[in-house]
């Protein structure tokens, strides 16, 4: 679904992704580890095509579509859905008005999906105005379910959010890739797991949203290089112990784990 | 900055138009123009209405027995206006105050009775039709103790007129408990010079809330409406919604005096330049405690463009609260990326942007009100870019 290919990106100056081979297929959840600095932020912002990210080499496609200088609104439209860290207040913007836009031209129920995360009464109020941390995740997450992508760019769930909302959060993003779950006459719960087509590449540092995803695979990113592949879980594990710095030992031996 | 209008190039005479008795009459394109200036030409939901034309006689209508309305020429005749009439403002203040005095064309005015709250809007409808006119009128509203009145403006020059002068003269008077909400909406032309000067007096309890919306082209535009809050606990609010394409100048302000204890002033202004120039004064004066002040500016250039803002606090006590918040920028590129990782392409989310930083759900206006507005800033914005 997603094929990235030596993807080499600058900001400024600044070369901050250095030659970045990763392939995420139709369903499938990815975790990206690593230290601040490290570029998992600048992959995901050049993934939606945000204007400071520039890609020097390389090439990104998505469902078949090369999109490596391709408008945001247009990766969008095919199906590339970000949540965002620190997202921007847009004043006189009420959020349940997003949200419908955020469905672009499918029929959507604004209510239902903002009861299901906690956010009926944030449809009247500016887009992330005065919002908490927990609150813009939820938002966030209004907007991707409306939005209904293939693939959702997750920067930080975990990020500003207490324990109370991190349960509602978890189970939100597994929905919104595992899609409903419930036993239904007709299809056994296999059938309709195996149907499931959102994937996810997901930016955790505490590792807590893992408790709530089976993530396939992950692996970390360091110093504008993806090393270490292994078991999201084993991963977590590791860096807990031992931190980054095997990470870097690994790098030097030309990042095979 | 303050810029001169050549009174002499208009004619303050003989554009004597018959009054103007149902706005149904006009053709399309000039019900349009008063569409957008906020008019409702069908005077449906309307607690009354006011239609002045040119120089000429007008056309007054209640709906309401709580609402007197009529023409200040009539007015005069009728009653001893002598405790409202050139009291707030000075014939001498400047040349458009004495040709206004010199020339009285008309204008309205209201009273409304005490303790009448009046749900339904009083529409008036200042117009100009003729070529070269100036147009000069005095206007005064009257609401009584405890009463109650929402009044939309409209003013707007017919599409055949390319050169006009208006002048206003507004005084308003706000009793004791008194809620005056007044809403004023232009659509001038390019080659239109507007001198309106109004001020107002509220007592005791009471509330002035002044919204100002303009959307549209006009050659030179200075106003600096003055609210004083003669009574404990008077309240004055202005909103404005102003929009400058190129070829416009304005300069539009607010000032808010505040003479009485636990009295409260706002003044909130959003502008946006796409090539005109834009002088946004505002000026709130404290002479009393406890008195609470908020000046909000925010401009946006779009393109190219002029915004001056110019908030200017004080306070003449110990204990008064004043502040203020400008801003002249444009639009966060953060903001545009936002909704465009949404699926809005450039055009879409800036619209979007621009038509949240001039939301009037700020203003806190009764419904129809909130929806003409928005048409008329609807309507507008397909002209905006």
């Amino acid at each position: 679904m997603l094929h990235i290919d030596d993807l080499h990106v600058s900001i400024g100056d600044k070369e901050v992704l250095k030659g970045i081979n990763l392939k995420i297929e139709e369903g499938e959840t990815f975790i990206l580890f690593g230290p601040n600095g490290g570029g998992k932020t600048t992959l995901l912002m050049t993934l939606m095509g945000f204007s400071n990210y520039t890609v020097t080499k390389g090439r990104i496609t998505f469902r078949g579509q090369d999109i490596t200088h391709a408008p945001t609104y247009e990766r969008a439209r095919l199906g590339i859905g970000m949540s965002f860290q620190r997202p921007p207040t847009i004043h006189g913007l009420k959020t349940g008005h997003l949200v419908r836009m955020c469905a672009q031209e499918k029929p959507v129920d604004v209510e239902d999906l903002a009861a299901r995360v906690n956010m009926t009464d944030f449809l009247e109020r500016d887009v992330n105005a005065g919002f908490s941390g927990g609150e813009i995740k939820r938002s966030e997450l209004l907007q991707l379910m409306a939005q209904g992508p293939g693939l959702v760019l997750f920067d930080e769930p975990e990020s500003g959010v207490d324990l109370e909302n991190m349960k509602l959060i978890g189970k939100t993003v597994r929905k919104l890739l595992d899609g409903d779950l419930e036993p239904k006459p007709g299809q056994s719960m296999k059938e309709q797991k195996s149907r499931r087509r959102t994937a996810g590449l997901i930016i955790t540092h505490t590792g807590y949203i893992l408790e709530y995803l089976n993530a396939d695979r992950g692996q970390v990113m360091y110093g504008g290089h993806l090393c270490c592949e292994a078991r999201p879980r084993d991963i977590l594990e590791h860096v807990e112990q031992y931190g980054y710095q095997e990470c870097v030992r690994c790098l030097s031996n030309g990042g095979k784990h | 900055m303050a810029r001169e209008v050549d009174l002499s190039q208009y004619s303050f005479a003989g554009a004597d138009a018959p009054a103007l008795t149902d706005l149904r009459t006009l053709d399309s394109a000039d019900k349009r123009r008063l569409l957008m200036a906020g008019v409702d030409v069908e005077e449906s939901h309307r607690s009354g209405s006011f239609l002045h034309m040119d120089h000429g006689n007008a056309h007054c209508r209640s709906n309401h027995p709580g609402v007197e309305i009529l023409d200040i020429k009539d007015a005069l005749k009728k009653y001893d206006l002598s405790d409202y009439y050139w009291k707030l403002i000075d014939k001498d203040k400047d040349a458009y105050t004495k040709a206004a005095a010199e020339n009285l064309h008309g204008g309205y005015f209201v009273r409304v009775k005490a303790g009448a709250k009046i749900e339904e809007p009083l529409q008036s409808c200042l117009f100009i039709k003729g070529e070269k006119v100036g147009q000069s009128v005095h206007n005064i509203v009257i609401v009584e103790e405890g009463a109650e009145l929402h009044m939309i403006t409209g003013c707007a020059v017919s599409r055949e007129t390319q050169h006009g002068a208006h002048l206003g003269i507004s005084e308003f008077y706000v009793k004791k408990d008194a809620k005056l909400t007044f809403t004023m909406i232009h659509n001038w032309g390019e080659s239109v010079d507007v001198r309106p000067r109004s001020a107002g007096w509220v007592e005791e309890g009471g509330v002035y809330q002044n919204n100002y919306v303009l959307m549209k082209p006009v050659k030179d535009l200075q106003m600096y409406p003055t609210i004083t809050l003669a009574g404990r606990g008077a309240r004055a609010r202005f909103n404005s919604v102003i929009v400058a394409p190129k070829g416009s100048y304005i300069n539009s302000g607010s000032r808010v005096i505040m003479d009485a204890p636990d009295t409260r002033a706002e003044i909130i202004a959003r502008t946006i330049t796409t090539g005109g120039v834009i002088i946004a004064p505002g000026h709130i004066q404290a002479n009393a405690v406890p008195a609470r002040g908020h000046l909000e500016c925010k401009g946006l250039i779009l393109g190219k463009g002029v915004i001056h803002a110019i908030p200017e606090l004080e306070g003449t006590l110990e204990g008064v609260e004043l502040s203020h918040e400008a801003a002249v920028g444009k639009i966060a590129q953060e903001e545009i990326e936002y909704l465009m990782a949404r699926g809005l392409d450039e055009e879409q989310a800036t619209s979007t942007i621009v038509r949240g930083f001039l939301n009037v759900d700020i203003m806190g206006l009764p419904q129809a009100l909130k929806d003409v507005i928005e048409e008329t800033i609807a309507e507008s914005e397909k002209d905006m870019f």
